[in-house]
C-alpha cells in the first residue's frame, strides 16, 4: 500500500474500516474506527540484542488498547518506541515505521519534541516534578515546550478534572506535588500529560505502584479519557486489561525477540482467542 | 533481516547552543590543569636549561652572592628526597591505621556510633592543614620526641634511625607522623566506602558457613576492597607529597640531603617554595617555578594513577 | 488460637541482644586492666597517655587470651583481631580528637566579644589577649571565598550538567581530569596564580587569592554537583521529554530546580574545602593587620594567614591568638558542615 493511500484512508473525515486496512503481518485489530497510530514491521534492538521482531499493530482512535504479555516480552520497549523515548538509550536501534496520521514519526524531518506533544506518556512510577507545585506541574508541559497559551487557570481546572483530581486538590494548588498520595500523584501526572492536549496517551503500567483503590480511580479516568483520545496501556494485570481496554495485543518472547502473537477486540481475546498460547496466557497457565 | 534504521537523538538549535556552553564550562578544569603545567614549565624553562639534570641530582639551593663570586645553583634533589621520605613515613603509618579505622566503623560499631564516626571522619578530612602544623609543634611533638628517643635507643644501629646530635624534635619522622594524621581521614573514608559496597550476600554466606566476623572480613571484605584501598592510599600519598604549611611549621628546614629520619633537619619541595618565595631574586623565582613544576608533575602522576584505580573499582561495582 | 484484634498479646524481645547486666560484667575486665595500667604509669618510668594506652592495649590482649583459653584458634584469633582493629581505629581517630580538644583548650582564652570586630593594627605581639582581634581576617576570608564561589559555582554546575545531562564524548575524560585536579597541591595553585596574575598586575591582591582558591575549590564543587545531579531520577528527565521538552529546557526547568539545595551543598562543601588554605595565600594575597574591603588592590587579611603570621612571631600571646583564630576557623568549618548536612538530607528525601 502506498503512503498516499494510507494517508487518505487514515484521515479522520473518511475513516476506513480495519477490514479494508488489513495488511500483511502477524495481526490486526478489527474495528470500525479510524486509526490514531499504526506500526509497520517494527523491530527493536539494544546493541546486538534483538528484543522485538516485526510488530504490525494498529491503534484505533478514541479507544483503549492494552499491551499484555509476560515480563521480558518487549511490550514496554514497544510502548517507548511509539513516541521515540526508545532513542534515549545510547545502544538502541530500530527498524520499521511508526505512523501517526499516516506520517512516519521516525522520518528525518520529524521534530521529536514536537511529536511528543501529540503523543504523551505516563510512567510506571508517579513522577511529579518535585521542585514544582501542583499547579506548576499541570502547566509544566506548556512551560517546557514554550507553548503560547493564556488561560492557565482554565487549563489547570480542566486537566485536573479530566484526571479526576480536581475536587481533591482545588484548595491546595500551591502545595508541592510530592505532598500527594501515590495514586493522586499518578493522576497529577496524567493531568500534566493532558495539558498539552495530546491525541494519544501512552501508559506504561500506570497502576503497578498503586493500591487497589487508586488503581480503580485511574481505570475510571482512563475510560473517560478514551472518549476524546487514543490510549495505549501496558499492563501486567490481565484483569485490568479486560476491564479497561477495547482492544488487546498479546506479546510473547520464547527467549528470542518478542513477537506479537495476537491482537483483537478485548472480549474476543479473553473468550475466544485464535492462538492457543493466548488462551493459555489469559487463563493464567503461564506468565 | 530487516533494515536497521539510523536512530539518534536530534538536537534543536537551542539544544546545540546549550550543549556547547555546558561543554565549554566543563572543559575549564582541563584547560586550567593544562595551563598550570604549561606556565610553570615555561617560566621555569631557563632553570631547566641552565641546570640540566643537576636540577634533580645536584646538592645545593643557593642564589649565589650579589658580586658574582659565588654562582647561583639550584637543585631540588635534597628536597625531592625529603618530600618522598616524609610522604612515605606518612603513608606507612596511616595506611594500616586507616584500614583498621574503616573496618571498625563498618563492621564493629553500632548504627549510632557508626553515624557519629562518619560525621567525625568528614569533619576530620576538612581540618585545615595549618592546624596539623600548630598541633604537631605544640601538642604532639613532646610525645613524638619520646618515641623518637626510644626508636633511636633501640634501633639506632640502623642508619635510618641514627642521630648524632641526639636532638629529636622537628625531624622528618615527626613531620611524617603528623602528615599521617592528616591523610588518614582521606584513606579511611575511601576505604570505608569501598568496604561498605561489599555485597551483603557474600558476607552473610560467610556467617552462614559458621565463620567469625574476622573470618568474613578476611575472606570477603579485604580482597573485595583491595584495589579501592590502594587508590585511596595513593590519593593520600598525593596529598602528603604536596603539603606545605604543616611541613613548613614542623620541620627544621635545612636544604641538604638527610636520610636519618630522626634528625632535626629536612624539608620538602612545597616548603622550599614557601620559604624562599619571600626573598627570592628574579632568577631564583624561576627556580622556584621550576620546582613547582616538578612537584606538579609528581603529584599529578600519583593522582592520575590513584584516580584511575578508584574509578575502575567503582565502575566494576555499579 | 487467633489473636486478630488483640494487640500486644506478645511482648517483642530481641534475644540476640546481650542483656545489659552481661555487658556490664564484660566491661569489668577491661576496666580493671585500665586501672592497673594507670597505676603502673604512675609508679614507673612509663610516661604519659601514650604509655598508658600501650599498657592498656597489651593488657586487653592478655585478658582476651585468658578468656578464650578453652576455645579454638579461630575464635581466639577473632577476638584478638577485634582488639587490634579497635586499637588501630582509636589510634587513627586520636589525633583529630586531640586537635579539636587543643583548639578549644588553647583557643578559648583569647576569645572575647571584641575579638570578632577588631583588627591587629595597633596590637603588638606582647599585648594581652583583651586587645586586637580577628575581625579583619574574617572579612578578608569572606571576601576571597565569596569571589571564589562566584567563579567556581557556575563552572562546577556546568561540569556537573555536562557529566549527567549532556553526557558528551568527553564525559569519562572530564570526570578523570576533575578528580585528578583535586590533587593539585595548594602551593602549586598559588604559584600558578602568582606567575600569571600577581606578576602581571604587579601586586598581591584579594582577587589573586580568590583565583588561587578557585583552582582548589572547582573539583570539590564539580564533583558534588555531579553527585547530586545523579540523584535526579531518570524518570523526571523522561517525563519532561515526553511532554515535548527540549533538552535545554528540561535541564534548566526540571533537573536543576530539583537539586537547588544540593547545589547549595556543593558550594558550601567547596567553601569548607578552601577556607582554611594557607599556602596559596602566601603567594597571592599575603596578609595585613588591618581591615580592608577592596579585593582588587594590595594585600588582604585572611584567617589562615592570621594564624600563620602570629604563630611565626612565636611570643606567648601571639601563639594564644593563633590558637583562638584556629578555633574560630574550625567553628566556621563545622557550621558549614552542619548546614551542608541539613541541606543534603533534604536532597535525599
Amino acid at each position: 500500500m502506498s503512503r498516499i493511500e494510507t494517508e487518505l484512508k487514515t484521515s479522520k473525515e473518511n475513516g476506513t474500516t480495519m477490514n479494508e486496512m488489513t495488511t500483511s503481518g502477524a495481526s490486526t485489530a478489527v474495528t470500525e474506527r479510524p486509526l490514531g497510530l499504526e506500526t509497520r514491521g517494527v523491530h527493536a534492538w539494544f546493541g546486538s540484542h534483538h528484543v522485538l521482531s516485526d510488530i504490525n499493530l494498529q491503534f484505533p482512535e478514541r479507544s483503549v488498547t492494552g499491551l499484555i504479555g509476560p515480563s521480558g516480552c518487549g511490550k514496554s520497549t514497544f510502548l517507548r518506541m511509539l513516541n521515540r523515548m526508545h532513542e534515549f538509550i545510547p545502544s538502541a536501534a530500530m527498524a520499521g515505521e511508526v505512523l501517526m496520521n499516516g506520517n512516519d514519526i521516525y522520518a528525518p524531518e520529524i521534530d521529536a519534541a514536537a511529536m511528543r506533544l501529540k503523543i504523551g506518556m505516563v510512567f510506571q512510577k508517579p513522577n511529579p516534578f518535585p521542585a514544582m507545585t501542583i499547579r506548576e506541574n499541570v502547566l509544566s508541559g506548556i512551560k517546557l515546550a514554550n507553548l503560547k497559551v493564556s488561560n492557565h487557570d482554565d487549563i489547570v481546572e480542566k486537566c485536573l478534572s479530566r484526571a479526576g483530581l480536581w475536587k481533591e486538590v482545588k484548595d491546595r494548588l500551591d502545595a508541592s506535588g510530592g505532598s500527594l498520595s501515590g495514586g493522586q500523584q499518578q493522576r497529577l501526572c496524567i493531568a500534566r500529560s493532558l495539558a498539552v492536549e495530546p491525541t494519544i496517551l501512552l501508559m506504561d503500567e500506570p497502576c503497578s505502584a498503586l493500591d487497589p483503590g487508586s488503581t480503580l480511580r485511574i481505570e475510571e479516568t482512563i475510560h473517560e479519557l478514551a472518549e476524546k483520545i487514543t490510549v495505549v496501556i501496558v499492563t501486567h494485570n490481565m484483569q485490568q486489561a479486560s476491564r479497561v481496554s477495547n482492544y488487546c495485543a498479546f506479546f510473547l518472547s520464547d527467549g528470542g525477540p518478542g513477537v506479537l502473537v495476537e491482537a483483537d477486540a478485548t472480549r474476543k481475546m479473553f473468550t475466544n482467542p485464535t492462538d492457543t498460547r493466548t488462551a493459555d496466557y489469559v487463563q493464567g497457565k503461564f506468565g | 533481516m530487516p533494515q536497521k534504521r539510523e536512530m539518534h537523538v536530534v538536537y534543536s538549535l537551542g539544544d546545540r547552543i546549550f550543549r556547547r556552553i555546558v561543554t565549554a564550562g566543563a572543559l575549564t578544569s582541563l584547560i586550567v590543569l593544562a595551563l598550570i603545567g604549561l606556565f610553570l614549565f615555561a617560566r621555569g624553562a631557563e632553570i631547566f636549561r641552565d641546570m640540566g639534570f643537576k636540577f634533580i641530582t645536584g646538592v645545593k639551593w643557593t642564589a649565589g652572592s650579589e658580586d658574582g663570586t659565588a654562582a647561583a645553583e639550584f637543585s631540588i634533589g635534597p628536597m625531592l628526597v625529603g618530600t618522598i621520605i616524609v610522604s612515605f613515613i606518612a603513608l606507612i603509618v596511616a595506611l594500616p591505621l586507616s584500614i583498621a579505622g574503616a573496618l571498625f566503623i563498618e563492621f564493629y560499631s553500632s548504627q549510632r556510633l557508626k553515624r557519629l564516626l562518619i560525621s567525625l571522619l568528614d569533619l576530620a578530612a576538612a581540618i585545615p592543614s595549618i592546624f596539623f602544623g600548630l598541633w604537631g609543634i605544640q601538642v604532639f611533638s613532646s610525645m613524638a620526641e619520646r618515641w623518637s628517643y626510644l626508636l633511636n635507643s633501640y634501633m639506632g644501629w640502623f642508619p635510618l634511625f641514627s642521630n648524632e646530635m641526639q636532638v629529636f624534635g622537628r625531624s622528618p619522622f615527626v613531620a611524617g607522623l603528623v602528615l599521617a594524621a592528616m591523610i588518614a581521614p582521606i584513606i579511611t573514608s575511601i576505604s570505608r566506602e569501598v568496604y561498605s559496597r561489599t555485597p551483603r550476600e557474600l558476607v552473610d554466606s560467610c556467617y552462614a558457613l559458621g565463620g567469625t566476623r574476622w573470618g568474613a572480613i578476611r575472606a570477603v571484605v579485604l580482597p573485595f576492597g583491595r584495589s579501592g584501598v590502594l587508590g585511596g592510599a595513593m590519593l593520600g600519598l598525593g596529598r602528603a607529597l604536596g603539603e606545605t604549611v604543616a611541613v613548613y611549621l614542623i620541620l627544621n628546614l635545612v636544604f641538604a640531603y638527610n636520610f636519618n629520619i630522626l634528625e632535626a633537619q629536612g624539608g620538602n619541595i612545597a616548603s622550599l617554595i614557601a620559604t624562599r618565595f619571600g626573598e627570592a631574586t628574579a632568577y631564583e623565582l624561576k627556580g622556584l617555578l621550576a620546582a613547582g613544576f616538578v612537584l606538579f608533575l609528581l603529584t599529578l602522576t600519583v593522582n592520575m594513577i590513584a584516580t584511575s584505580v578508584v574509578q575502575r573499582t567503582s565502575k566494576d561495582r555499579s | 488460637m487467633s489473636n486478630i484484634g488483640n494487640e500486644t498479646l506478645v511482648a517483642p524481645i530481641q534475644p540476640w541482644v546481650k542483656p545489659r547486666a552481661k555487658t556490664l560484667k564484660n566491661l569489668f575486665g577491661p576496666a580493671l586492666v585500665a586501672l592497673v595500667s594507670f597505676v603502673i604509669v604512675l609508679l614507673t618510668g612509663f610516661a604519659g597517655p601514650d604509655g598508658w594506652a600501650l599498657l592498656f592495649f597489651v593488657g586487653l590482649l592478655g585478658l582476651a587470651i585468658a578468656r578464650t583459653r578453652n576455645q579454638d584458634r579461630v575464635k581466639r584469633n577473632n577476638s584478638l583481631i577485634s582488639i587490634v582493629i579497635a586499637g588501630g581505629a582509636t589510634l587513627a581517630f586520636a589525633p583529630w580528637l586531640s586537635i579539636f580538644y587543643s583548639l578549644v583548650i588553647k583557643g578559648f582564652h583569647g576569645i572575647y566579644l571584641g575579638y570578632f570586630f577588631r583588627d591587629m593594627r595597633i596590637t603588638t605581639p606582647d599585648d594581652e589577649l583583651n586587645m586586637g582581634g580577628v575581625g579583619h581576617a574574617i572579612i578578608g576570608s569572606a571576601i576571597m571565598v565569596l569571589i571564589a564561589t562566584a567563579i567556581t559555582l557556575p563552572l562546577g554546575i556546568l561540569s556537573g550538567v555536562y557529566l549527567t545531562e549532556v553526557r558528551g564524548r568527553l564525559t569519562r575524560m572530564i570526570r578523570f581530569v576533575i578528580q585528578s585536579m583535586s590533587g593539585v597541591p595548594s602551593i602549586v595553585a598559588g604559584l600558578f596564580i602568582f606567575t600569571t596574575f600577581v606578576d602581571v598586575t604587579k601586586q598581591f591582591s584579594g582577587l589573586a587569592g580568590s583565583l588561587a582558591l578557585s583552582i582548589l575549590m572547582l573539583p570539590t564543587v564539580a564533583r558534588t554537583a555531579e553527585e547530586v545531579l545523579k540523584l535526579v531520577p531518570e524518570d523526571l528527565r523522561a517525563a519532561s521529554y515526553a511532554l515535548g521538552a527540549r533538552q535545554w529546557r528540561s535541564s534548566l526547568m526540571v533537573v536543576l530546580p530539583t537539586v537547588r539545595s544540593g547545589l547549595t551543598t556543593a558550594a558550601i562543601l567547596g567553601v569548607a574545602r578552601v577556607i582554611g588554605e594557607t599556602a596559596p595565600l602566601i603567594l597571592t594575597a599575603q596578609s595585613i593587620s588591618s581591615f580592608k574591603f577592596n579585593p582588587f588592590s594590595g594585600q588582604i587579611a585572611s584567617i589562615p594567614m592570621y594564624i600563620f603570621a602570629l604563630f611565626q612571631i612565636g611570643t606567648e600571646y601571639s601563639m594564644a591568638r593563633a590558637w583562638s583564630g584556629a578555633l574560630v576557623l574550625m567553628v566556621i568549618v563545622f557550621l558549614l558542615f552542619v548546614v551542608a548536612r541539613r541541606l543534603g538530607n533534604r536532597v535525599k528525601r
